[in-house]
């Protein structure tokens, strides 16, 4: 009896480490939020169709953590250099005056180079930065926005939307309103049992994946998946680690610009001067909730990690305000979510 | 004696130990051409700028130097001191709220956050054991971190769980703190106002201490004979000589700079924690620090308790930081409930990696020098944007980018120079 | 109590980690001041009795160890290297444990530094006292004094010859009071010719102030120098013990290396020299740490096996390494005829040279991805093998890798639940299998092997090695196998180069006597190349 005991909690004990702890924790919390949620009638379906909708939008910029933590270089906290190529691509876009899905698909076009030149960039600074690329990462990506405040204030650009109206430089969030505000959320989206389902954004975030997974299984995917999960093995076989490490910032990189815009569109706005400061802790949270590590990610861990970390944020504002009328508890779950799960993930033995 | 200079390296050629001098102090010699462009085209007066100047060195070099031991122990930058610097802004908030103010409410102030900035220090510390050669990532995170857990005490439970009735604090509500808290009145200056010094007598005292210093340390040296060191005493009597002149012919001038106050308390302080700190790495305790900060493997099999000794580094790195916003909090008289900690590791961080310092190692010149400079920045970067754009907006960005890029630029360079080292060995 | 006439008396030592016995019934007795060698292959458990000895968290954390340890005759537990100091035992270790930004004296005096009381002390305690560096710096001269080392005490590590670093390491072990016995672990591995005699006079003036020294070395020249009694110990086991006037470096040889031959496998060719050269290596010097290759001329022919033997740390895996280009290399080497390019790895697989590495976890395999992904990763990658092109993009050929891997599952009897298992799952032998699997899909004319068996069972061993030679046979492979197994060498290979201090001491047909092998393997004999 007591053998069998023992082989059951240490079964349980594997599966909580299998699983994760804070995975764990947030499912938990996650169900008893929506149960609280239910008993205080707040309607389900209105939460479940914000829930998908922000599944969507931030699910390219989760996606984004993908290529860098499996070529080795951690948590993709460089982020916001992605974003703001991507904010510079929605800028243009606007500037050119185009609107509707011409708009939204040329943004993405122009911050393409954009970003593919940043990443390349990018990636070449991680490589002379080998086993401190997270640190000084972050503060590369803090110094580039601020860097791009500069830019921002003092940007030539034209349109009267975007520019303030006196003096110069960019305002701070540019409505996207008669541009391509909703685009993606709009297209095709119908509603079940009063659930809206937002179609043309879940296609585009599963496309993006598939895409993903596509790169994956090609050659330099192949290369590139190698050479993070044992570059030794990767060298002798004559794989260039650092090339292939390069390889993935970029694809983080665009990732990141084309997540802005898909983030932006549904947003209804462009966010520019220190909005992007501190988005890539939370990408990199909500991966980590999916169950990746800093070494190693997968689809299934950006489409869940995303679901469960937005999901948690959609309920806890309406559950809050039902409890107590305390609008900054959601903004401060969000804050003590994301840290801690990254710093459960960093104070891992397995790390870096 | 022969042996010793037998064995001495031989001097290298003047022209690269200056090129060498200018690479080692790059970071440093770059910001101090920043700071005189930026002084020139902000167009202040001295006396304005001195001014400004005391008044942050006095308020932010404590929680500088709090960055010193950390860096000893091998852990890099610790910006945790912000759970530190958190620990004693708490303490002041309910000083404040029990309407203690002047030298007594600094003592309690002291009292309180002590034991809380050990305990936040001891598990900052078991973490950043735990996450070893993760140390500066974790412990930027562990201060987002903290920040929430911060603001969910006095933003909720303040008003719901913890009775406080106080309309001037708490938001109409009754649940929260307001954003932000007015220490005038309580303990606004309490330090700093103990007794206050014109500059030119502040410096004018410096200078005799620094002469007399100098002659001792100069007899000293032609005494032993080492005469090595010799030009470097000369050198300080000359500068302690110049500026005792100098601040003698402007206290008895009329020039503005003698409306500058100087606060004597807290730069004897400040003095104090300097003095402890070169105290402390001449310790037992600092020299297995060191050990464990040059090969914890070493000091490991040579039997000294490596995680104790970090844990340790990081307990009184928090203290220092907890004591150090006491002294920067009083010295601003108003502040940010909810902001004005948060920057507080990175502001430290920067300052002394201007001054020098680098992830390995960084001493108490690193951390004066580098405050210095920092906030020279800090006080002509949005006047100097204004008069060159037009927007002192931009200069106040071009600040936060020159902050995070040093940064950057400093951890970017080390981690560079560490690898190039692996690959010779 | 009686005092002991022996200082260190270790009886009946015994170790197993998880069921793999490492060392059995090995009792070693010390007397003041005499100088005990230890002698043996790798792996004969040299390394595991000084880890008992000190304590070692590995002994402890796997469940301890079997037999007694007493110092001066009294029982004593020793469970952390701490408690070997306060014993009065010390190492001077392989790997300096010094600190380079330190002076000379603070590297002696480490973690024992003299201290005195200041009024902070007082109240805080004794962490919180100031370094006596005065009294630091007199303790450190005298040590080095005693070494007759006529060096500044306060001079920093850094920039000194490796020559004085072992020094320091032993004046700061004689600095210690109360030390008894002291262990040199390999010594005179990075020492040139003249430190290493240096060296052995200072040993001989320490035991003569009454301390007792552990030797442990490969060179039986200095064993026979300067040791008074020698024990030699293979698989584990304790094989002899002799004392050094009645024993000779050749019987020293012959008892470390055992007399036991492996099964020939194969019959060695004879009539290699009329084969081509397919590879000549001349002056081949590569940077590999740890396994530094010096100056290696080798000519390997075609169709042959050839064995590259020598103790670990010796410089045989660097030969492997170097060419494949995985390690900084320089030299002259030909292949099929034509220049060959060193530190190119992607020139290397490109014209037809495979390799399996020496360090299966981690650089043959990638432990996390599958079987068929690991075997058909480098062909991939190099030959543009099972890929179909979609347009630009190149993706893996599933079908193309299933079948293949299907096929070397079969071929090499790779024992696994399907091509889609993770290779960290794997038994050691099989996942030796995938590797091989994964050298022979480039269709090699040349392959480097390097330890086929180590980490595996017996069992598996042996048919790891029926595979090298069956596609050596079938299909005319050229085979390099490097191995620290002798046995295994002389059971498959036609020739067998032994490898000393970084360059070929010799090489020998699988029929000589073991103890020309054994005499090559400790340096102490330089057969012609």
């Amino acid at each position: 009896m007591a053998v069998r005991n023992l082989s059951t909690q240490r079964s349980l004990k594997e599966m909580v480490k299998t699983f994760g702890l804070p995975r764990i924790i947030i499912v938990i919390f996650l169900i008893t939020l929506w149960g609280i949620s239910m008993s205080l009638e707040i309607p389900f379906g209105q939460l479940l169709s914000d829930t998908l909708v922000r599944w969507g939008m931030n699910g390219v910029l989760v996606l984004a953590m993908m290529p860098s933590i499996m070529a080795g270089t951690g948590l993709y906290f460089g982020l916001p250099v992605g974003i703001i190529c991507g904010l510079i691509g929605g800028l243009l876009a606007i500037e050119l005056n185009l609107t509707g899905f011409a708009a939204f698909f040329g943004a993405i076009l122009f911050s393409l180079p954009l970003s593919a030149i940043a990443g390349w960039g990018y990636g070449w600074m991680m490589n002379r930065l080998k086993g401190s690329e997270m640190t000084v990462a972050t503060y590369i990506g803090f110094s580039f926005v601020s860097l791009m405040c500069i830019f921002w204030a003092m940007a030539p650009f034209k349109s009267p939307e975007m520019a303030w109206p006196i003096g110069r430089g960019l305002r701070v969030t540019i409505s996207l309103a008669g541009r391509y505000e909703k685009i993606l959320n709009n297209f095709l989206s119908f509603s079940v049992f009063g659930v809206m389902i937002p179609t043309g954004l879940l296609l585009f975030f599963l496309g993006m994946c598939l895409l993903v997974r596509f790169f994956f299984t090609t050659k330099t995917g192949l290369a590139l998946k190698a050479s993070g999960e044992n570059p030794r093995f990767s060298s002798s076989s004559g794989v260039s680690v650092d090339k292939m490490r390069i390889v993935g910032n970029i694809f983080s990189t665009i990732l990141g610009s084309i997540g802005i815009l898909v983030y932006s569109q549904s947003f209804g706005f462009l966010q520019l001067y220190t909005a992007p400061l501190f988005m890539g802790f939370l990408a990199a949270a909500s991966i980590l909730i999916g169950g990746a590590s800093i070494k190693k990610a997968s689809i299934t861990h950006v489409l869940l990690g995303t679901f469960l970390f937005q999901g948690l944020l959609v309920v806890a504002l309406p559950v809050a305000n039902k409890v107590a009328t305390l609008g900054s508890l959601a903004e401060i779950s969000r804050i003590i979510v994301s840290n801690g799960v990254i710093l459960y993930a960093l104070a891992q033995k397995s790390g870096e | 004696m022969e042996k010793s200079l037998h064995n001495r390296v031989p001097r290298k050629p003047s022209k690269e130990r200056l090129k060498s001098f200018f690479v080692n102090n790059l970071v440093t010699i770059l910001f101090l051409v920043l700071c005189l462009v930026g002084l020139r085209l902000s167009g202040l007066s001295l006396a304005f700028y001195l001014n400004d100047i005391v008044s942050r060195v006095a308020r932010n070099t404590f929680l500088v130097l709090a960055l010193l031991i950390p860096v000893l122990a091998g852990m890099g930058l610790n910006f945790a001191i912000v759970l530190g610097a958190m620990a004693g802004q708490s303490a002041i908030i309910f000083v404040t709220h029990w309407g203690i103010g002047g030298m007594g409410g600094i003592l309690l102030s002291v009292a309180i956050c002590s034991p809380l900035a050990l305990f936040l220090g001891y598990l900052t510390g078991r973490l950043l054991d735990k996450a070893r050669g993760k140390e500066m990532i974790t412990s930027l995170i562990l201060g987002y971190f903290a920040n929430g857990v911060y603001q969910l005490f006095f933003l909720i439970l303040v008003g719901t769980v913890i009775p406080m009735n106080n309309e001037v604090l708490v938001l109409s509500s009754g649940v929260g703190l307001r954003s932000s808290i007015d220490l005038s009145g309580g303990l606004r200056y309490a330090i700093d106002d103990v007794m206050r010094l014109s500059f030119p007598l502040f410096a004018l005292y410096c200078a005799i201490g620094m002469l007399v210093l100098g002659t001792y340390l100069l007899i000293k040296a032609r005494r032993t004979g080492k005469l090595e060191r010799e030009k470097h005493y000369i050198v300080l009597l000359v500068v302690s000589l110049a500026l005792f002149v100098w601040s003698l012919i402007t206290s008895l001038s009329l020039s503005a700079v003698n409306m500058v106050r100087v606060p004597l308390l807290t730069m004897a302080i400040i003095a104090a924690l300097c003095a402890f700190t070169h105290f402390f790495f001449k310790t037992k305790m600092g020299q297995d620090l060191k050990t464990v900060g040059q090969d914890p493997h070493i000091a490991e099999v040579s039997g000294i308790n490596v995680s104790k000794r970090k844990i340790q580094a990081i307990m009184i790195s928090t203290l220092l930081a907890a004591w150090g916003q006491i002294i920067f909090l009083q010295n601003l008289g108003a502040f940010s409930t909810y902001g004005s900690h948060e920057q507080v590791g990175m502001f430290a961080a920067a300052a002394i990696l201007i001054g020098g310092a680098s992830v390995s190692k960084a001493t108490i010149s690193h951390a004066l020098l580098g405050t210095i400079l920092f906030h020279t920045l800090f006080i002509v970067s949005p006047l100097a944007g204004r008069n060159l754009f037009g927007d002192a907006q931009i200069g106040e960005y071009f600040r936060s980018f020159v902050a995070y890029g040093v940064i950057a630029v400093a951890l970017g360079l080390h981690a560079w120079k560490k690898l190039m080292q692996g690959r010779k060995k | 109590m009686q005092k002991s006439e022996y200082v260190l008396h270790m009886d009946g030592i015994g170790k197993e980690y998880h069921g793999n016995r490492v060392l059995s019934d090995v009792t070693i007795s010390l007397k003041p001041g005499e100088i005990h060698g230890i002698v043996g292959e790798n792996g004969a458990g040299k390394s595991t009795l000084m880890n008992i000895l000190f304590g070692m968290s590995v002994i402890h954390s796997t469940g301890g160890h079997e037999g007694t340890i007493s110092v001066d005759g009294e029982k004593v537990s020793i469970r952390s290297p701490l408690d070997a100091m306060t014993l009065g035992i010390g190492m001077v270790h392989q790997e300096f444990m010094l600190i380079p930004g330190f002076s000379i004296t603070e590297n002696i005096k480490l973690n024992r530094e003299l201290t005195k009381e200041n009024p902070i002390s007082k109240v805080f305690g004794k962490e919180m006292r100031t370094l006596d560096l005065q009294h630091m710096g007199a303790d450190a001269r005298k040590a080095l004094d005693t070494l007759d080392m006529d060096i500044d005490q306060w001079a920093k590590i850094a920039g000194l010859p490796v020559g004085h670093m072992q020094f320091i390491e032993i004046a700061r072990e004689i600095d210690k009071t109360n030390l008894k016995v002291l262990v040199f672990d390999e010594p005179t591995a990075v020492l040139t010719e003249s430190e290493a005699v240096n060296l052995l006079q200072a040993m001989r003036a320490i035991a003569k102030r009454g301390i007792a020294i552990l030797f442990i070395t490969h060179r039986l020249q200095e064993i026979m120098d300067i040791c008074t009694s020698i024990t030699i110990l293979r698989d584990g086991k304790l094989v002899a013990q002799k004392r050094q006037e009645e024993t000779s470096i050749y019987e020293l040889a012959e008892l470390m290396i055992g007399t036991q031959v492996g099964e020939l496998m194969r019959h060695p060719n004879e009539n290699l020299a009329a084969k081509p050269v397919l590879l000549s290596i001349r002056n081949l010097k590569v940077a590999m740490s740890g396994e530094e290759v010096k100056d290696v001329n080798l000519d390997i022919h075609e169709g042959e096996i050839i064995g590259i033997g020598g103790l670990a740390g010796q410089g045989k895996l660097g030969i492997a390494n170097g060419i494949m280009g995985l390690y900084p290399s320089e030299g002259e080497v030909t292949y099929q005829g034509k220049p060959f390019a060193l530190n190119d790895t992607i020139h290397a697989l490109q014209t037809g040279m495979a390799f399996v590495s020496e360090d299966r976890r981690s650089v043959g395999l990638l432990l996390d991805s599958s079987i068929e992904l690991n075997i058909a990763f480098t062909a991939m990658q190099r030959q543009h093998k099972f890929l179909k092109k979609i347009g630009p993009v190149m993706q893996m050929d599933k079908k193309a890798v299933r079948t293949l891997a299907l096929n070397m599952i079969q071929d090499l009897d790779i024992r696994c639940t399907g091509p889609m298992q993770q290779t960290r799952r794997l038994s050691g032998g099989n996942q030796q299998k995938v590797c091989i699997a994964r050298a022979l899909c480039l269709e090699p004319k040349l392959l480097f092997v390097s330890e086929p068996t180590r980490g595996i069972d017996v069992g598996a061993k042996k048919l790891v090695l029926q595979t090298l030679v069956r596609l050596s046979e079938e299909l005319g492979l050229t085979v390099i196998m490097t191995s620290s197994e002798l046995a295994e060498l002389r059971s498959v290979c036609d020739r067998i180069a032994i490898v000393t201090e970084g360059k070929i001491a010799g090489i020998l047909s699988s029929k000589d006597s073991q103890v020309e092998f054994g005499l090559l393997m400790a340096g102490a004999k330089h057969g012609s190349t």
